[in-house]
C-alpha cells in the first residue's frame, strides 16, 4: 500500500490532465509542480510528448539562449505553457508587475518575464497559482502584463486555457472571456471557492470533485519522474514527492 | 600577449550614467566587477538586463548605484523576491522600465544587426506597451487585412559586462553556450569582461570552441577573476553558493541588514574581490 498523494503530487496530476496528448509542453523557471506534470505526461506518452523544462540541462532541448522558447512559440511550435500571476482576474488578465496605480506600485512583483509575448502565442496556457484568495483572484488586475483575450484584429493564436489553484480547477472560455468552474478538489465546498474568489465565474449545476491521482500516475511520479525532476529541483523532489 | 586589466580598471571604465547591459545570471555574471562598482561608488547606472536578473540588480540597486532598471523580471529565484529591488520600486527611488523577455531579445538582436527597429507579435493590449513611450504599434505592411504589430527601436547598450570561462593569449573569450553574453557583446558599443582562467592555444583554431567564442574586436578590456561569478553559479564550472545566497536574502530584507552585508562582503577589509 503506497502512501497517499502529497498536495504537490495531487496538483501535478491535475495539471497533467490539461496537457496530455500534446506534442510540445514547455515549463518556465521556478515551476517544480508544472515540471512534474510535464515530465509525467512525457514519460507516459511513448515518445509523443516532449517536455522542455527551463533550467534543466537534460530535459531541455533549447541550446540557443533564452529567446529560443519564444521563437518557437511564435512559430506555433509550443503547444502548452504554464504561467502564474501576482493577480489574475475573471477576464483572464494576468499581472506580474505589482499592485496599486502603476508606476506608483504599492507592492512590486518580480516582473512580466515572457508572459506579454507567450500568452498571445501558446495555444494552451495553464494558469497555475496555488494560493486561492481575493488577494490573488481579483475583480480587475491593477496592471495588465498580458490580457486574457484580444480583439479579432489582433493576431492571437494563444491564451488562457485553465486555472488551477489549491481549491479547484477552472476552464477558460475564450468566446465568453471568462472562467467556468470545472471541479472542486476533495473536501472543498463551492461557497469556500466563491468566498475566496474576487471575480464572478460560471458554475455548472453539478460540480464534480477533482479526481485523485490515478494510481498508475502516482507510481510513475515516484518511480521515474521524481529523479528527472530532481535534476532541476532537488529539494522539491526530495521533500514534496511521496515515498515510493 | 594581449594586455590585461584589473577588476577595478573595468569598474572605472563603466562610467556613471551609462546604459549597462548584463546577461541573465545563468549566462555568466561578473559579480567581481559589480562589487568593484559598488566600491568605486558608481552612480546613476541604467541597467539593461537580458532578459531577467536577480542578485546583480539587487546588489547595485541596494548600494545606490542605479537610476533605472530595464528587465523582464528581477527575483532571487528559490530565495524569494529581490528585496532591495522591490523596496526601490515601491518607494520610487529607482525607475523601473517594464518589458518582456522577447522584446529585449529582439531589440538587442536588431542592435547586433544594425537594424533600426524590429517588429514583434504579442504585447498589444498590455499595460507594458501603454507605458512604453519608445515603442509603437504599426500595421503589418505585408498583411492583406488588419494586423497590428508592435515595433521596438534597436538597442545598443553603452557597455556590456560579461563573465567568460576562458581567455586565450589573443584575447578571444570563451563563454560556452551563454548566447546572451555573445549577443550583448556584439550589440553593445563597448564590452568589458572578466574571465575564470587562461586558455592555452587559440580558441578560434578549435571548431568545438568557436561557436562559444567572442572575438577581441568586441572587447575593450578584460580582467582575470577566478570564481568571478561567486556567489552565483557559473554553469559548467561551479554551483551557486546557496548558503551565501540564503544569507543575502535574509540580510537584505532590511536596509540595515543589507548595509551590514555590504560592509562584510563588498566594502570591508577581507571582502571578496
Amino acid at each position: 500500500m503506497s502512501a497517499p498523494p502529497t498536495r504537490d503530487e495531487f496538483l501535478a496530476c491535475v495539471l497533467a490532465r490539461e496537457i496530455e496528448g500534446l506534442d510540445n509542453v514547455a515549463v518556465g523557471t521556478n515551476s517544480p509542480v508544472a515540471a512534474t506534470a510535464a515530465l509525467l505526461v512525457e514519460a507516459e506518452s511513448g515518445g509523443r510528448t516532449r517536455a522542455s523544462i527551463l533550467g534543466s540541462r537534460r530535459y531541455n532541448p533549447f541550446n540557443d539562449g533564452g529567446s529560443e522558447l519564444h521563437d518557437r512559440a511564435a512559430q506555433g511550435r509550443i503547444d502548452a505553457f504554464f504561467l502564474g500571476g501576482g493577480q489574475i482576474d475573471g477576464a483572464g488578465n494576468i499581472n506580474l508587475v505589482g499592485t496599486g496605480e502603476y508606476p506608483d506600485v504599492k507592492v512590486r512583483f518580480p516582473g512580466s518575464y515572457g508572459s506579454a509575448f507567450l500568452y498571445f502565442l501558446i495555444p494552451r496556457v495553464i494558469l497555475f497559482r496555488e494560493e486561492h484568495s481575493r488577494r490573488v483572484l481579483v475583480p480587475r488586475v491593477d496592471f495588465v502584463s498580458a490580457p486574457g483575450t484580444s480583439p479579432p484584429s489582433v493576431h492571437r493564436s494563444g491564451g488562457p486555457h485553465a486555472l488551477v489553484t489549491r481549491l479547484c480547477a477552472m476552464a477558460f472560455d475564450r468566446d465568453e472571456g471568462g472562467f467556468r468552474l470545472q471541479s472542486l478538489h476533495p473536501g472543498v465546498r463551492l461557497d469556500a471557492v466563491r468566498a475566496a474568489t474576487g471575480f464572478a465565474f460560471d458554475t455548472p449545476a453539478e460540480v464534480p470533485e477533482t479526481s485523485p491521482p490515478e494510481p498508475g500516475r502516482l507510481a510513475l511520479i515516484r518511480e521515474i519522474v521524481r529523479e528527472r525532476v530532481a535534476e532541476t529541483y532537488p529539494e522539491f523532489a526530495a521533500t514534496r514527492i511521496g515515498p515510493g | 600577449m594581449v594586455s590585461q586589466n584589473s577588476i577595478d580598471d573595468l569598474a572605472r571604465r563603466i562610467g556613471d550614467g551609462c546604459l549597462l547591459a548584463l546577461p541573465k545570471p545563468e549566462a555568466g555574471a561578473s559579480m567581481a566587477v559589480l562589487r568593484a562598482l559598488v566600491r568605486r561608488g558608481a552612480r546613476d547606472l541604467r541597467l539593461w538586463c537580458l532578459p531577467a536578473s536577480g542578485l546583480q540588480v539587487d546588489l547595485l540597486v541596494g548600494a545606490g548605484c542605479v537610476a533605472s532598471v530595464e528587465c523582464s523580471g528581477v527575483s532571487l529565484g528559490e530565495f524569494g523576491a529581490a528585496p532591495r529591488f522591490r523596496r526601490a520600486a515601491e518607494s520610487g527611488t529607482v525607475r523601473i522600465v517594464d518589458t518582456t523577455c522577447q522584446a529585449m531579445y529582439a531589440a538587442v538582436q536588431a542592435g547586433e544587426k544594425g537594424s533600426p527597429f524590429v517588429a514583434l507579435r504579442g504585447i498589444v493590449g498590455s499595460d507594458i506597451l501603454a507605458h512604453r513611450d519608445d515603442w509603437r504599434v504599426m500595421q503589418n505592411p505585408f498583411a492583406s487585412g488588419e494586423d497590428p504589430v508592435v515595433v521596438l527601436p534597436a538597442v545598443r547598450p553603452d557597455m556590456a559586462l560579461i563573465h567568460a570561462r576562458l581567455r586565450d593569449s589573443r584575447g578571444n573569450l570563451w563563454v560556452g553556450n551563454a548566447r546572451e553574453a555573445i549577443v550583448l557583446a556584439h550589440a553593445a558599443r563597448q564590452t568589458v569582461a572578466t574571465f575564470e582562467a587562461h586558455y592555452d592555444g587559440n580558441l578560434l583554431d578549435d571548431e568545438r570552441m568557436t561557436a562559444g567564442t567572442i572575438a577581441p574586436i568586441y572587447v575593450e578590456a578584460a580582467a582575470h577573476a577566478p570564481r568571478g561569478a561567486w556567489p552565483l553559479a557559473l554553469p559548467g564550472a561551479y554551483p551557486a553558493d546557496r548558503k551565501h545566497l540564503a544569507g543575502y536574502a535574509a540580510a537584505a530584507a532590511s536596509e540595515d541588514g543589507f548595509a551590514a552585508w555590504l560592509d562584510r562582503h563588498v566594502l570591508g577589509v577581507g571582502a571578496a574581490a
